[in-house]
């Protein structure tokens, strides 16, 4: 689909892959980080704090910090796709271990009476019963990346934000219109995707409600 | 790189003038300062109101959340589009983005108030209002105070992006570097805004621990002075465990 000179469906493209990676991956790191800060209070005393620093720099000062970090070219979509894993991870690490601390005792005592080694009742046990709490923090992560994937297009990375810099270089509102209705729909999707994902992961919960 | 990064900071031009380092950083709070107030004034008395009465409190959260997906880069460029530039429209769409957090954690706070303590002051005779600014407002201190925070977080990040659309500030340093592909320039205007978002959420969780009620209320060392008296133990016929 062309539209104001674009190739629509490249820029959703462009903008799913950007938005979406990076809150994956960054759900992958903070797994093991928020287990370790679970298991260890001297971790989540720097993780914790960490995290929230990080979460702190505005996402436009981050994109531009990252190429004199590691080397990137400034130009390049991997310094936003960086950005948004590190705000994932610094919003996810504490959620992860929140979700773990919030598994009863009784359960986890019953699993290693059972057998459950340490990595096998993360995965098989905590997990499983910590699907909730992670879904809700991935669903703001998620959101919150849509929009911020926007913000590249201020450093020439190409996505629906292109549609709203070059519409004000152009004057033309129809066109930064629909790049802001865009980026919302497709957040509002994946939003929507994360919820399904997360009752499909949890089907004792619907058993529960007699759904 | 870093060099030029130094050389960038060491210029002493850089540290003066309507586009000095310290003209934009007071810019930059400016703008802040006057967003975030607006939509407090907007923000706080409707989350108080629906969190006391209870109607409308599914309303608040769904547009709390509905408006979290709201780019901040289109509606800046958008309100500029329609209102024209100046202060004005971009200041706008700042107070649009400062509302949600602070709308969610009045109305959360005031609606979180112990239900018990809310009964006993009616119990005692305590009109609505008494109840309202007695009760249910101190006990959602610490959450109206988290809104306000990441409202303010929120604000100085899309002010940066704001220098797009003409605003001054920090963000100048980064939007007008990359136009000419001065880096050092980026760098810095970077450095500059993380360091004062750090440095103005670590003032506000000090002042925010200053003004809560409670046992986590940060005291003062003037406050300190006289320690408080420990209670002497009460002496107990209750077998101990």
């Amino acid at each position: 689909m062309r539209a104001f000179g674009y190739d629509i469906d490249e820029l959703v493209v462009d903008h799913v892959l950007l938005a979406v990676v990076p809150v994956v991956l960054g759900l992958v790191i903070a797994l093991p980080l928020g287990w370790w800060a679970h298991l260890s209070p001297g971790a989540r005393r720097v993780l914790v704090p960490l995290s929230g620093a990080l979460y702190t720099i505005p996402s436009l000062a981050l994109i531009v910090f990252i190429p004199l970090v590691l080397g990137t070219p400034i130009l390049s979509p991997v310094n936003v796709g960086l950005t948004l894993i590190i705000y994932t991870v610094a919003l996810l690490v504490r959620s992860v271990a929140e979700a773990l601390d919030a598994v009863p005792d009784t359960v986890t005592t019953a699993a290693v009476a059972v057998g459950y080694r340490p990595v096998g009742l993360l995965l098989g046990v905590q997990l499983p019963l910590a699907v909730p709490v992670l879904t809700a923090g991935l669903r703001v992560a998620s959101v919150s990346s849509f929009s911020l994937v926007t913000v590249g297009a201020l450093v020439g990375i190409q996505s629906l934000g292109t549609l709203m810099t070059d519409g004000f270089q152009q004057d033309y509102t129809a066109m930064v219109a629909t790049g802001i209705v865009g980026s919302i729909l497709l957040a509002f999707v994946f939003d929507a995707l994360w919820l399904a994902l997360g009752r499909a992961l949890t089907p004792w919960a619907r058993a529960r409600q007699g759904v | 790189m870093l060099g030029r990064l130094v050389d960038w900071f060491g210029d002493p031009t850089r540290w003066s003038g309507s586009a000095g380092i310290p003209a934009r950083v007071l810019e930059h709070l400016g703008y802040t300062l006057l967003a975030v107030a607006i939509a407090a004034v907007i923000a706080l008395p409707i989350g108080a109101l629906v969190g006391h009465t209870r109607r409308g409190g599914l309303a608040v959260v769904g547009v709390a959340n509905g408006l979290r997906a709201l780019p901040e880069l289109g509606v800046l460029v958008l309100f500029v589009l329609l209102l024209g530039l100046g202060l004005l429209p971009p200041t706008l769409a700042l107070v649009l983005l400062a509302i949600p957090p602070m709308l969610a954690g009045a109305y959360s706070g005031v609606a979180g108030a112990d239900p018990g303590a809310v009964d006993a002051a009616r119990g005692i005779g305590m009109r609505e209002h008494q109840i309202l600014f007695g009760v249910e407002i101190p006990a959602a201190v610490p959450l109206v105070l988290g809104g306000v925070r990441f409202a303010t977080l929120q604000v100085i990040a899309t002010a940066t992006i704001a220098a797009y659309v003409g605003l001054g500030g920090l963000g100048r340093y980064i939007i007008d570097g990359f136009a000419v592909r001065d880096f050092p320039q980026m760098l810095g205007g970077a450095l500059i805004v993380a360091v004062l978002s750090v440095v103005v959420e670590l003032v506000l969780q000090t002042l925010g621990r200053l003004v809560t009620p409670g046992p986590d209320r940060l005291r003062l060392p003037s406050a300190r002075r006289e320690p408080a008296p420990t209670p002497a133990p009460i002496p107990s016929r209750e077998a101990r465990p």
